[in-house]
């Protein structure tokens, strides 16, 4: 037995203490999906359970469940407990959300990315739930001497309504215990649901409005020094020579250490360590090529011409749709890279012992992080504890796990608990970023428009397949080639919110609503008219939902008005990413001979709505943070150096330039499909499809706000053109 | 190490460090209180928002040594209970998604609605374009600014 794993029953002994002759229910988190059916072990109170338990009720009536999932602004800290409570009639008020520690043998799927925690886990907690509840009835049954079918459940009561009789779920809760527990139960019908679908708040909305700490900066520990780490300024650059000697001598300073890269200036605070970090004489040499954005922008332009090509899909015969069409559209549309800029900054706090190693922050893959941990300092993962703090913000940064290993290394190096804090420049200019990517799109049309040839090419700076090639339309045309290619680049690239289709979904939206235009369509009836022939008479796999693709363009330009607004000028854009569907419908209005962004009104599909409230969080949010990255947003480089260092230079979203959003939701009660990304991809298709509609100009890169309609000035680029051959 | 004495949240505290350590820092590495957030150490997210004097100021670029005759407030000095309308506004509009920049956000908006009970939706906008929220929970911090104007 190591010293984490008692950490963790220690933990776990405290809060079977709590609930002293309650029960607790066990549940198999590694049991896939399709075996969900309750995998109950039957617990006695104080009695050492192992690491297999989810939710506890205590004999005060106190429900405590654990949220497994990392937390970083999609509410699943409300949403998972919610469906339980919601199958457990559960008193809402008295429930307790307690964030779990990495435990790969209680719980499965620790992760938060790919939207996907509800998706996997829904059945899993309504399971939990309905069997917990089943028991208590059971029991209830039994003590007044009725069939449990007379029984009913509300608010945390078992009510028998012919005797007039009622019982607290805490009072039942030992009672419990000693009934067998059910195979299979039974889960409700969901017209039947009172808590899903409502509107519940934040359930650590207190701690976070009187300052708490939740966070991983937040954490402190008597006797944990402080570190920050300098990293090459240039991706490209590796160290040659340290000259630490004034830094040593600074007060609070307790050492400076060189691994690697990496010069790590160590103290007693973070002030101390930021001033003395600044006299550090690092001469650096170069390890690979210094990448410039302007190198980026010719090299894009020679690769889509001349790369040598992986083959993504590939339809009928593309060559002869070509040689045969009438017209031929050809567009290109580009992105710079992006940071993540979560508003915590990087931190990971690290402790290696002899006995095992302790490590502490914001992660949205703790096993990763573990497991990275481990093989780095050859350490078993059961001697390696991870406690999950909240995250502030994540966006795809905190999937990585380089500033966990790295605060382990030192750690281990230095022989101290430690908490490396990275300044906000540190990460913005030594990070990970949203690749940079240009696609090139041409369609085909014949004598009478009809779109019979379709071919899309991108090239990615380490983006892997820069594509998704079965995205929507595929499907819907006979010809068809989705083709990528990669330029590997010593800047680090990663997935960011909605990877890849954060910018995808744009290019397509923007080309389709190109290619209605030129057919003279309405761009609405365009996608419904393809949608309409993916349906009837499919090409290949189709791997979206045709329908739930077209009820959210329904209802989206149903809400917008589309078509019979006067006065404004619409935009639209339909988007499939991470199983859900979002339509958007952009208003443009000209304002001083600028396009000025009104609203934008979005209709989701994700399945069942669990959180009203924080689901049109994620809408609202996705939106803000699509339209703000589109319009604003962009990291360039000179000689693989960030030029943007931190918000004074790197550009933001704020207040007073928001549109006004206002989000609807499809009511089909589908499973639920998730929703932390899907609404982002189609807000700048939706809003560049508006600004063309107001202006009669394409924006074909971002940020948007480069643009001669936002500037004024004339294009700088020739890569803004749309040919029509 | 000079010798500083504060006033925050109404109580006296002494803190050790040197003359050009941000207020940010002390709060955080000296007193533990970590409500006041770091965002970007250079004023331009409003993450470490404070009150000095009942004005709204960014704590990470105020250096400790000027501070010797100022009241400040951080949030968890904001009130007693939690249940400062700004507070309870924050609570009845369900603001915070990752809710790491709210305590900053809280701190300006307050701030605003002592000097100002009555913004209108632009002095919010105005006002609020300091602070950084990168969630993009703008929508709801205004609806929540207007809220608490109802209750003060």
């Amino acid at each position: 037995m190591t010293r984490s794993i008692n950490k963790s029953r220690r933990d776990f002994l405290k809060i079977t203490s709590l609930t002293a002759g309650g029960f607790m229910l066990g549940f198999n988190w590694l049991a896939n999906e399709a075996k969900a059916s309750a995998v109950v072990t039957k617990i006695a109170a104080g009695t050492d359970i192992g690491f297999n338990s989810y939710l506890s009720i205590s004999t005060d009536g106190l429900i405590t469940l654990f949220s497994p999932n990392p937390e970083l602004g999609q509410n699943i800290m409300t949403s998972f407990p919610m469906v339980v409570a919601e199958e457990l009639d559960a008193d809402w008020s008295k429930v307790k959300v307690v964030q779990a520690a990495l435990d790969t043998a209680r719980f499965d799927r620790q992760s938060t990315g790919g939207s996907g925690a509800v998706p996997h886990s829904w059945k899993l907690l309504r399971t939990a739930g309905a069997t917990a509840r089943y028991m208590l009835v059971a029991a209830a049954a039994k003590k007044w001497n009725v069939d449990a079918s007379e029984c009913s459940t509300e608010n945390s009561f078992v009510i028998h309504k012919a005797s007039g009789k009622k019982l607290g779920y805490g009072e039942l809760a030992q009672d419990a215990c000693n009934i067998p527990i059910p195979e299979e139960v039974k889960l409700k019908d969901r017209k039947d649901f009172k808590l899903i679908g409502t509107a519940v708040k934040n359930v650590e909305n207190s701690k976070i409005h009187t300052g708490k700490p939740l966070f991983g900066l937040d954490f402190y520990r008597d006797g944990m020094l402080h570190a920050m780490i300098q990293r090459p300024k240039a991706f490209g650059l590796k160290v040659k020579s340290v000259d630490a000697a004034e830094a040593k001598k600074m007060p609070g300073i307790i050492d400076v250490v060189t691994f690697g890269n990496n010069v790590a200036v160590v103290g007693k605070s973070t002030w101390e360590i930021m001033k003395a970090r600044k006299t550090v004489k690092i001469e650096y040499e170069k390890d690979g090529n210094l990448e410039s954005t302007s190198d980026h922008d010719k090299l894009f332009k020679t690769l889509l011409d001349t790369g040598t090509p992986t083959i993504q899909r590939k339809d009928g015969d593309v060559d002869a749709a070509f040689k045969n069409a009438a017209k031929v559209i050809k567009s290109e549309y580009q992105c710079p890279f992006l940071p993540h800029s979560p508003m915590e900054p990087m931190n990971f706090f690290a402790h290696v012992r002899a006995d095992g190693i302790e490590l502490v922050g914001p992660t949205q893959t703790p096993a990763n992080a573990r497991a990275a941990v481990s093989k780095l300092l050859n350490v078993p993962e059961e001697k390696i504890s991870l406690q999950i703090t909240r995250l502030g913000g994540g966006f795809g940064r905190r999937l990585k796990t380089d500033y966990v290993t790295e605060a382990a290394e030192l750690s281990g190096i230095i022989k101290a608990p430690v908490k490396v804090t990275w300044m906000k420049e540190d990460d913005m200019t030594g990070g990970s970023y949203r690749p940079a990517v240009r696609y090139r799109f041409e369609a085909a049309l014949d004598s009478k428009n009809n779109l019979i040839g379709y071919k899309l090419r991108g090239v990615g700076i380490n983006a892997g397949n820069c594509t998704r090639q079965d995205n929507f339309p595929s499907g819907a045309v006979d010809n068809l080639l989705i083709e990528s290619i990669e330029h590997i680049s010593p800047i680090t690239t990663g997935a960011w919110r909605a990877p890849i289709t954060n910018f995808l979904a744009f290019a397509e939206q923007s080309f389709l609503d190109e290619v209605a235009f030129a057919v003279k369509k309405d761009p609405v009836q365009f996608r419904l008219d393809l949608l309409d022939r993916a349906k009837n008479n499919p090409v290949g796999d189709i791997k979206y939902d045709i329908d739930r693709m077209v009820g959210v363009i329904k209802l989206a330009a149903e809400k917008a008005e589309w078509g019979k607004k006067k006065g404004v000028s619409q935009g639209f854009s339909v988007y499939f990413s991470h199983r859900s569907y979002v339509a958007q419908v952009c208003e443009v209005k000209m304002e001083k001979g600028k396009p000025a962004v009104k609203k934008i009104y979005a209709a989701a599909d994700c399945g069942e709505v669990i959180n009203l409230s924080g689901a049109r969080q994620q809408v609202m949010g996705g939106i803000v943070d699509g339209y703000g990255h589109a319009m604003f947003g962009k990291l360039s480089f000179t000689e693989g150096e960030t030029d943007q260092k931190n918000y004074n230079s790197y550009r933001l979203i704020r207040m007073r330039e928001i549109p006004e959003i206002e989000p609807h939701f499809v009511d089909n009660g589908i499973d639920p499909t998730g929703l932390g990304e899907p609404a982002l991809p189609p807000t700048g298709g939706a809003v560049a499809n508006a600004i063309f509609k107001a202006t009669g100009t394409r924006i074909k890169n971002q940020p948007f706000n480069e643009h001669s309609v936002f500037t004024g000035k004339k294009l700088q680029s020739k890569m803004q053109g749309t040919k029509v051959n | 190490m000079p010798s500083y004495q504060l006033k925050i949240n109404g109580k006296s505290y002494t803190a050790d460090v040197a003359a050009d350590t941000p207020l940010l820092w002390v709060l955080r590495d000296h007193l533990g209180l970590v409500g006041t957030k770091y965002g970007c150490g250079i004023a331009s997210c409003g993450a470490c928002t404070v009150h000095m004097n009942g004005s709204a100021v960014k704590s990470c670029v105020l250096p400790v040594s000027g501070l010797s005759n100022a009241e400040i407030t951080t949030i968890e000095g904001l009130s007693e209970n939690g249940d400062h309308p700004v507070q309870q506004a924050w609570e009845e509009v369900d603001v915070a998604q990752c809710g790491y920049c709210q305590a900053g956000q809280i701190m300006t908006a307050s701030a605003l609605l002592k000097k100002n009970p009555n913004p209108t939706e632009q002095e919010i906008a105005q006002t609020m374009h300091g602070n950084i929220c990168r969630c993009g929970a703008y929508h709801r911090i205004r609806e929540a600014v207007k809220l608490a104007s109802t209750k003060i």
